[in-house]
């Protein structure tokens, strides 16, 4: 069957099998390798992807289910050559080591700061409780998330404190 | 100045040399990170934007996907396989089974600790999940659908899954492939002294027993495993990306093993989507995706999906360990004793250096000043997956540091003393080191009565005591654990450390180009650690060329020196040594071209850290740039020196480096509900010489995560008939954000006297300092139930249990 759908602005049309997931259209027949796949149950979240503004976890949506409406993916976040808040942030508080899961926690810190321009830690913490990140223990992340609101706010004054010298 | 005949390009004159900076042992909170301290990293900028190339990332032109059948039972005898729907199959392009690689020679492989397991199964199946045959396709999703098409009939045998009764007499054989062999019995090994720990024993006033298990958990690494293999019939080249911890050391058993020339042999370790030791083994589907190349004439990628991860992949830990503390009356601790039984699953894939089939679990004195030690371990097969590698750890050591930890705690329980204060009363001191431990380990460094009063400090460590009185007067469970570990990371020696006859030590190689820009190239391999900052930052420090003009090389066998490659914190501990001896090296060459530069006598130049003057003089100098320009110029050169500014090393450690923390935790539990939440976690971590401060913390942060999973959620469960339980991410449970707390660091600062910066690495430390911090805050809150011990996973139906004065073991 034929898929057409708007993945960061752009028009993106396949031919593919009904079965096919989103994450493998992202991936395989867009070359959009950003977005990962790490489990398969919708546990793990490193397939984290917008569809018209929302989280979803791309490797439960069929690549139809998507046909015909707006994803985002982590290719799409960095605008006219400036990165998004959330990136630099991320990069500015050490919030990814092996890089895996990154792209879906920059989502959804996106999707979270959209509708919540200054998130308290818990709530940052529950925003990002559907993601596992193997690597960092997620107090970075979190500071991360921090940074990029703080960023955004222009409350920022200095980098966050993260007790090192 | 004549330009002097060839010569080694090495010589560096006496006065020359590099000044004695061997560390000694001290503490100094103040003493600046080696490089620039906290730098961010270089890495990231391709991670935040999507643009890392992991291994499924990576897409060649005709590139075909393999796909492996698996045993859908956990012990039973091939009787037929019938493959031929799966090769009618239009997208299917090539079906292999066990029976067609045996007649090639390959349907077994040697593991890493000198046992064989199958590629694919030709007799029989030993675990649930074990390759039977692998399917090439199109596409990955006709590469699954044929593997639905293969018909294979098994004679079910009974599983042995209870590994203490798996040596019994009439429990079934599992590894009948192994001539005479007539029990499940896998290898005995002792450590410490019998006769002198009984002797130490027989004067106790005091001696607690515990049984503990340390449940089988697995890495999970957020990215499976896989492999693409790129075989080219005309010139004979094998191309493989692989997830591997360790490229060289692999590319040496491929060639040993399917007998590939090893010149031929390029791996390459792309970004690795974090290893924890899970990346280490060599798994059979990297063998299938070579031979399904060599056998299309395509390039063939494998990958895992998460349920292969968990149920096929390298498991971690696995010990039932029977443990004994023996001590005075005040709380002298005189001797530790230990028998454990390791599950080793149906074939003996531990990871570890070939003279040490327990690892080093012999670190299992701990951090203590005793008199005797003695351990025996028996391991045995079962039939569960393969494996028995360090989750985060150096060989056992978690589990050898959960050992004496939970004993330690259980002793301070029978003396109702406070297990700070029994800790203080026992550690080593400063002056002991090195300190020659009664299972025969040389701990380097430590000054562990600083680093637990710094813990201490920070935790208020009174002051919850005094709100866990107040709330246990209010019938609150409140508790409050300690651990101070050690670990022995870094291996080699290489005289004394190998895997599969390859001496652990590691090349490096540093080359300074014409306009002073660097290219360093090591043998580690980064799976999420920062390597190419980190690395960076050593050789700035040395050479004095900033690290944003220093790229740093890794994970292609092509590309760089030869090295056994990052697991046990190995990176830092030796390749780090290795880039900074080759910096040195690079150094030393740089001032006797300096010295010809100015005209002056080597010594009377002094190095400035990127540049060198003369005495006296600092306008009369040379930068490293303008040294790196002339080295490759047309100036005159020195008597006897080469043109070039270029080094290579093989650095072999003359020890294992000695990390250690003092690490408190603090738990809630509801007695309600018997669900414990942590609300504090201090770590206060000496790691040696620090380089990228943020970089450690990271680290750290990112083992107290493990800590917590394994002592709440983490555990690899089989049913009676080796089904495996926790086959998903929604059955194995990993720790989200809600499940921590935000972490508190602390760090002392005492120097391995034998690194030549003082570094000693830490990308495990937390994972291994951890798990019993927990579970000791844990047992400290149940401590008004009268409860001493209870194992991990405590999950809160086990938990529960253990309230009701029922703890029963998770195996």
């Amino acid at each position: 069957m034929q898929v057409t759908m708007t993945v960061n602005g752009a028009e993106a049309t396949g031919e593919i099998e009904a079965r096919l997931l989103l994450v493998h259209f992202l991936r395989d027949h867009l070359s959009l390798t950003g977005t990962h796949w790490g489990c398969d149950t919708s546990n793990c979240g490193a397939c984290a992807v917008w569809l018209d503004g929302e989280p979803v976890k791309s490797c439960t949506v069929l690549a139809a289910m998507a046909a015909g409406h707006e994803v985002r993916t982590v290719e799409g976040l960095e605008r006219f050559g400036e990165l998004d808040a959330v990136q630099r942030g991320f990069m500015e508080c050490h919030g990814l080591q092996c890089g895996f899961c990154t792209p879906g926690m920059l989502m959804t810190a996106r999707a979270l700061l959209d509708r919540n321009p200054s998130p308290s830690e818990q709530e940052i913490r529950e925003a990002i409780s559907g993601q596992t990140c193997r690597c960092t223990g997620y107090a970075t992340i979190v500071r991360s998330v921090q940074w990029a609101a703080a960023e955004e706010a222009g409350t920022r004054t200095s980098i966050v404190d993260d007790g090192a010298p | 100045m004549r330009r002097a005949p060839k010569a080694p390009d090495h010589r560096v004159p006496e006065a020359a040399s590099a000044p004695d900076s061997r560390p000694t042992a001290f503490v100094d909170n103040d003493r600046k990170p080696v490089g620039h301290g906290r730098m961010l990293r270089k890495e990231d900028p391709r991670f935040v934007r999507g643009k890392g190339r992991f291994l499924d990332d990576i897409q060649l032109p005709g590139m075909l996907h393999l796909a492996l059948l698996r045993a859908p039972i956990a012990h039973g005898r091939i009787l037929s396989v019938d493959a031929s729907a799966a090769e009618a199959h239009p997208k299917v392009k090539l079906v292999v089974t066990g029976a067609m690689l045996a007649e090639r020679g390959l349907a077994w492989m040697p593991t890493m600790s000198g046992d064989v397991q199958a590629v694919l199964a030709t007799d029989k199946v030993r675990f649930q999940g074990q390759e039977v045959a692998f399917v090439v396709a199109e596409d990955r999703y006709a590469a699954r659908d044929a593997l639905e098409l293969i018909d294979v009939e098994y004679e079910r045998l009974p599983a042995v899954v209870n590994v203490r009764t798996a040596l019994d007499p009439s429990t079934p054989v599992i590894r009948d492939d192994l001539p005479g062999k007539s029990d499940n019995h896998c290898f005995d090994w002792e450590t410490g002294d019998k006769a002198a720990t009984e002797a130490a024993f027989a004067r106790a006033d005091v001696v607690v027993s515990q049984d503990m298990v340390y449940p089988r958990v697995h890495p999970a690494p957020l990215e499976t495993c896989g492999a693409i293999a790129d075989y080219d019939a005309v010139d004979g080249g094998l191309t493989l990306w692989s997830t591997t911890q360790a490229p060289h050391a692999h590319r040496t058993l491929y060639a040993l093993v399917a007998g590939l020339p090893e010149h031929q042999i390029r791996v390459i370790s792309p970004d690795i989507g974090g290893g924890f030791g899970n990346k280490v083994p060599i798994y059979p589907g990297y063998v299938c995706a070579i031979v399904a190349s060599m056998l299309t004439g395509k390039p063939v990628k494998w990958t895992e999906d998460r349920s292969e991860n968990l149920t096929s992949t390298a498991f971690a830990r696995d010990y039932i360990m029977q443990g004994e503390i023996a001590a005075t009356r005040d709380g002298t601790i005189l001797a530790v004793r230990t028998s454990v039984l390791a599950d080793h699953g149906a074939f003996n894939g531990v990871a570890a250096p070939a003279k040490y089939p327990g690892g080093f679990f012999g670190v299992f004195t701990g951090s203590y000043d005793l008199q005797a030690a003695y351990c025996t371990m028996t391991a045995v097969y079962t039939n569960k997956a393969p494996g028995g590698v360090a989750y985060s750890c150096s060989f056992r050591i978690t589990e050898a540091v959960y050992l004496i930890e939970r004993l330690v705690d259980c002793l301070a329980f029978q003396l109702t003393m406070d297990p700070v204060e029994l800790r203080l009363a026992n550690l080593l001191k400063p002056e002991q080191f090195p300190y020659t431990t009664k299972t025969g380990w040389v701990y380097d460094s430590g000054n562990y009565e600083v680093t637990l009063r710094e813990a201490v400090r920070i935790a208020d460590y009174d002051g919850l005591r005094r709100e866990q009185k107040d709330k246990r007067a209010r019938g609150e469970l409140m508790g409050i654990g300690v651990s101070f570990f050690t670990e022995a990371v870094g291996a080699g020696p290489r005289k004394h450390m190998d895997i599969m006859g390859l001496g652990m030590a590691d090349g490096a190689e540093l080359r300074v180009y014409p306009t002073g820009k660097a290219v360093l190239r090591v043998s580690c391999q980064s799976q999420g650690q920062g390597h190419e900052t980190t690395f960076a930052q050593i050789v700035a420090e040395e050479i004095g060329i900033p690290p944003a003009d220093i790229k740093v090389v890794h994970g292609d066998t092509d590309q760089t020196p030869f090295g056994l490659g990052t697991y046990g914190s190995r990176s830092t501990s030796v390749s780090g040594a290795a880039a900074v001896l080759v910096s040195r090296k690079v150094r030393d060459k740089a001032r006797l071209i300096a010295s010809a530069m100015l005209e002056i006598s080597v010594t009377d130049l002094v190095w400035d850290k990127g540049s060198f003057h003369v005495v006296g003089d600092p306008t009369s100098c040379v930068t490293i740039q303008e040294i790196a320009m002339h080295a490759y110029g047309t100036g005159d050169l020195p008597d006897g020196v080469e043109g070039g500014l270029e080094a290579q090393v093989h650095y072999d450690p003359e020890n294992l480096t000695y990390p250690n923390g003092a690490y408190i935790c603090v738990v809630d539990v509801d007695a309600q509900t018997a669900v414990f939440t942590v609300r504090r976690f201090v770590a206060v971590d000496d790691c040696g010489t620090r380089i990228n401060p943020m970089i450690i913390e990271g680290q750290v942060h990112r083992g107290l995560t493990d800590g917590v999973g394994m002592a709440l959620m983490e555990m690899i469960a089989f049913d009676d008939d080796g089904n495996c339980l926790s086959g998903s991410l929604m059955d194995y449970l990993l720790p989200s954000a809600l499940e921590v707390p935000d972490w508190e660091t602390g760090y002392t600062v005492t120097p391995s006297p034998h690194h030549p910066v003082g570094a000693k690495g830490v990308g495990e430390s937390a994972t291994v300092g951890s798990p019993p911090a927990v579970v000791n805050a844990v047992m400290d809150a149940l401590k008004p139930y009268g409860i001493r011990h209870a194992d991990m996973p405590l999950t809160p139906s086990r938990l529960w249990e253990a309230i009701r004065g029922n703890p029963q073991p998770p195996i």
